[in-house]
């Protein structure tokens, strides 16, 4: 079985008309993968995301789940198709429980939501003791674990997560990117945009940098980090990440 | 003192009503919606319009209507949330897509004068009441006298916000709502159908209005304008129970209606509206968000 | 033939001091996007506050200054502002919507001052008697009534001018800067909420001066010259002529007040008195669609260039690479 859990295809969008900010974004994600896509600011990754995720059309190009072209989904539509999609910021309902937090991220499948509990539970035990807690209230740190255990929840077959590292002090990075490792263990798919690339690209199979909405250059996540192009890319001056 | 303090319950019951469903749209379509208050009128005319037909049976016990009124009461809010729905595909979702250069506000204002006109056209603009029935007011505490009627407006109040409540927290759609409430965008990559939700949000909006409006037609009386005269309060209610806040609302209903009754102990009855609009100020300056709603 | 010039001139007072407070809400919605459904009590505030002032010595009530007409204007400006700064300062700084509220809030407010506080304002019978401008000099009702018709045109123009001049100024530009990319003008250091306001106040003092020369034009004011209509008469006669422009707004005003007047006389010479305040509500109901018909097939209403982004406008994504 080699098909691809996610196949972009010459991806265009923008969010203006007339204005492009992908320009034919090309990448796969094969199941059990995690992929890193990095990239300067600007270069189009949270687009990117959002794309997959179903919040912006696809001008051009194709989406494909699984071998299902989803190109041109709603979002809502594309939880339903198991995408689990944890925003940077705004990710948590913040007046409701973390617990009921969790609860929604469960809301297109109606079966076995206790044992799905437990087992983010199992996976983030903070979560349990805080699960009372308005998720208002919580940490950065904590309210990223809310994110993608509400994700979680929802058993998806490809976990979206957008700069999981945002707004975090170091320990709190590393300590993220174990639980997504973790999650990985559970059998999901992962694709993450990130900038903070050492991190990320530390526990991914393979990455993709975007620069000017292309997607620029490829390969094992190893290589990335000891590739010079990529820190061109980047900085324009350092030689390679590692 | 006591009586004043029963007025308000009676007037807070129908202030909460609307204000629930405009803290709603105000929170989740994100715009002031003055044509709210005509929904109240619409329920209350409504059941003016069914009530000659339909209101059959005796008076039950000492209120002024029969058990016909009750079905009277459920039809007038289902044509009152078919209203909203109407109003919101004809106008509002019209304007949010195009390029007409109007906010929702104004045309919510434009829509309110208009739908105001519209009764006064089909039913006249003198007052009107359910029945010619004398309510007799009762002592049910010294001092203060009640009609079985508003016993009735105030439990019934009391029953519909125990059911919203246990709605919203037992029930998918009601959590639902509260997620589009609390983080829209979240909602939909969570799975939730914003569309569906906003249309809920109006039928449960105009429901709770309509309700409220017979209550207001019940107790004391129905005119064309008694929306615009609601509206103020309900807003008031709304900003002060914290906008998007349910239970604020609630809250922010009862205050209005307890500070706009007792508020004759000290000033001219002909300014009870100012009242309203008095402590809003207030709560702008203070606590724009609100008591219950979200810090900044 | 002076009857029908009588009527005519008549016609264009009203319809020039109506120009004038759509004007001044031209520049708070059209230049600064603000909500003011207020109109009609900061045009009450014009009014009274020149009746008192200019007015002759009531019997029952407050007034009776006697001053001069153009203290009497002064002062209805001075009052009108001295409202609006009270109501923008809390709530310009917050949500849009909430200045909505609020001006609707203080129009009722106003108007139930007006109509309770009879040793203010005469309560629900209202001042009378409110002087015009030369009217011991020129006694002929006729040419005292184009006289005024030419006093208005002179306001209005000098209103116009006025306004134009500081669209186009740096102040102007500001705002134009602030009302299309907040975070963009508040990063080079221009505080919005300074302008908004100034653009609130300013367009409110518009209003009382509109509402004074109303008064002095017809005589007298009552409470029930300030209802709500008054407020969506104005919105209707700048959405028509097409917000954002000020040749717009007088023009507005003069189609719709020919569309209301004219429908109005129709309903009065029509129907039987039975049914004329149905007549009344079916006329408002028109107004508010041939409005609707108009937004539909020139969303900028006549003449509007201009499109008014308000901020509830500007969808999109949040931004992101």
């Amino acid at each position: 079985m080699s098909e691809l859990a996610l196949s972009v295809e010459d991806v265009v969008a923008g969010y203006v008309p007339g204005v492009d900010i992908l320009r034919g974004v090309a990448l796969e994600v094969r199941p059990g993968e995690i992929v890193t896509v990095l990239g300067p600011n600007g270069a189009g990754k949270s687009t990117l995301i959002k794309v997959v995720a179903g919040l912006l059309r696809v001008r051009s190009g194709a989406l494909k789940l699984f071998g299902k072209d989803i190109s041109n989904l709603p979002a809502h539509r594309m939880v339903g198709e198991g995408v689990g999609y944890v925003p940077q910021t705004n990710n948590v309902f913040p007046k409701m429980s973390v617990e009921e937090n969790l609860e929604l991220g469960a809301y297109v499948r109606t079966r076995e939501i206790r044992r799905g509990l437990e087992q983010v539970y199992v996976t983030f035990p903070d979560l349990q003791r805080l699960r009372r807690q308005a998720a208002g209230r919580l940490s950065g740190g904590q309210r990223q674990m809310v994110a993608i255990g509400r994700a979680l929840m929802l058993q998806p077959r490809l976990m979206l997560l957008d700069e999981p590292s945002a707004g975090l002090s170091p320990l709190l990075v590393g300590h993220v990117f174990d639980k997504i490792r973790e999650v990985r263990e559970i059998g999901v798919t992962i694709l993450i945009v990130e900038q903070n690339a050492k991190a990320a690209l530390a526990i991914s199979d393979r990455g993709y940098v975007l620069a000017e909405g292309k997607d620029q250059v490829s390969g094992p996540a190893q290589e990335l980090l000891e590739n010079p192009e990529v820190g061109e890319l980047y900085l324009g001056a350092r030689k390679g990440l590692a | 003192m006591g009586q004043y303090i029963a007025d308000g319950i009676i007037l807070g019951a129908t202030l909460s009503l609307g204000a629930i469903g405009l803290t709603l749209t105000f929170n989740i379509l994100r715009f002031a919606n003055f044509a709210h208050g005509e929904l109240l009128t619409f329920g209350a005319y409504f059941g003016l319009a069914l009530a000659g037909p339909l209101a059959f049976g005796p008076n039950i016990g000492s209120l002024t209507f029969g058990w016909g009124f009750l079905l009277v009461l459920v039809l007038a809010a289902v044509l009152t949330a078919g209203l909203a729905v109407l109003i919101d595909f004809i106008v509002f979702r019209v304007l949010r897509r195009s390029d007409v250069a109007v906010a929702l506000v104004i045309a919510s204002f434009g829509a309110s004068l208009m739908l105001r006109n519209v009764v006064v056209f089909i039913w006249g603009p003198q007052p009107e009441y359910y029945s010619r029935a004398i309510a007799i007011a009762k002592p049910i505490l010294p001092g203060v006298r009640v009609t079985s009627d508003e016993i009735f407006v105030v439990v019934l109040a009391a029953v519909l916000m125990v059911a919203l409540h246990l709605f919203l927290t037992r029930t998918r759609l009601g959590k639902a709502m509260r997620a589009v409430s609390d983080n829209a965008l979240l909602a939909q990559v969570t799975g939730v159908n914003v569309t569906n939700v906003i249309r809920m949000v109006w039928v449960v909006g105009g429901t709770l209005a309509a309700i409220g409006g017979v209550f207001y037609g019940l107790t004391v009386q129905m005119i064309p304008t008694m929306g615009f005269t609601l509206i103020l309060p309900m807003f008031a209610a709304a900003i002060l129970g914290g906008i998007g806040s349910v239970y604020g609302a609630v809250l922010g209903g009862m205050v209005i209606g307890l500070a706009e009754s007792m508020s004759v102990m000290w000033i001219d009855p002909g300014y009870k509206p100012a009242v309203a609009f008095a402590l809003m100020f207030l709560i702008l300056l203070i606590l724009p968000s609100g008591i219950l709603g979200e810090r900044a | 033939m002076i009857g029908i010039l009588s009527y005519v001139v008549f016609f264009l007072i009203q319809a020039m001091v109506y120009s004038i407070v759509a004007l001044g809400l031209n520049l708070q919605w059209g230049y600064t996007g603000l909500f003011n459904i207020g109109v009609a009590g900061f045009f009450l505030v014009g009014s009274y506050t020149f009746a008192i002032l200019s007015g002759p010595p009531y019997a029952t009530h407050l007034g009776g200054f006697g001053l001069p007409i153009i203290v009497g204007i002064l002062g209805a400006m001075a009052a009108a502002g001295l409202i609006a700064v009270v109501v923008g300062i809390p709530t310009l700084r917050l949500r849009e919507d909430y200045l909505a509220i609020a001006t609707i809030g203080i129009a009722e407010v106003l108007r139930l001052i007006a109509l309770n506080a009879k040793g203010l304002t005469g309560g629900s019978r209202g001042a009378q008697s409110i002087p015009r401008p030369f009217q011991d000099v020129i006694q002929n009702n006729f040419a005292n009534n184009v006289a005024y018709l030419l006093l208005v045109i002179a306001v209005v123009a000098l209103v116009y001018f006025a306004l134009e001049a500081m669209v186009r100024s740096p102040w102007g530009r500001v705002l134009k800067a602030i009302r299309e990319d907040e975070s963009a003008a508040s990063s080079v250091g221009k505080n919005p909420f300074r302008f908004r306001l100034q653009s609130f106040v300013i367009g409110c003092v518009i209003m009382g001066l509109g509402g004074a020369l109303n008064a002095s034009f017809v005589g007298f004011v009552a409470p029930t010259d300030f209802l709500p209509i008054l407020t969506f008469e104005i919105w209707a006669m700048l959405i028509a002529g097409g917000s954002g422009n000020n040749r717009g707004a007088i023009l507005g005003s003069i189609l719709i007040w020919a569309f209301w007047t004219g429908t109005g006389s129709v309903a009065q010479a029509v129907l039987p008195s039975g049914l004329q305040v149905k007549g009344g509500a079916l006329q408002v109901i028109l107004i508010g669609l041939v409005l609707l018909g108009i937004l539909m097939a020139r969303p900028r209403g006549i003449i509007g260039e201009e499109a008014v982004v308000s901020r509830e406008a500007q969808l999109g994504g949040t931004g992101g690479d």
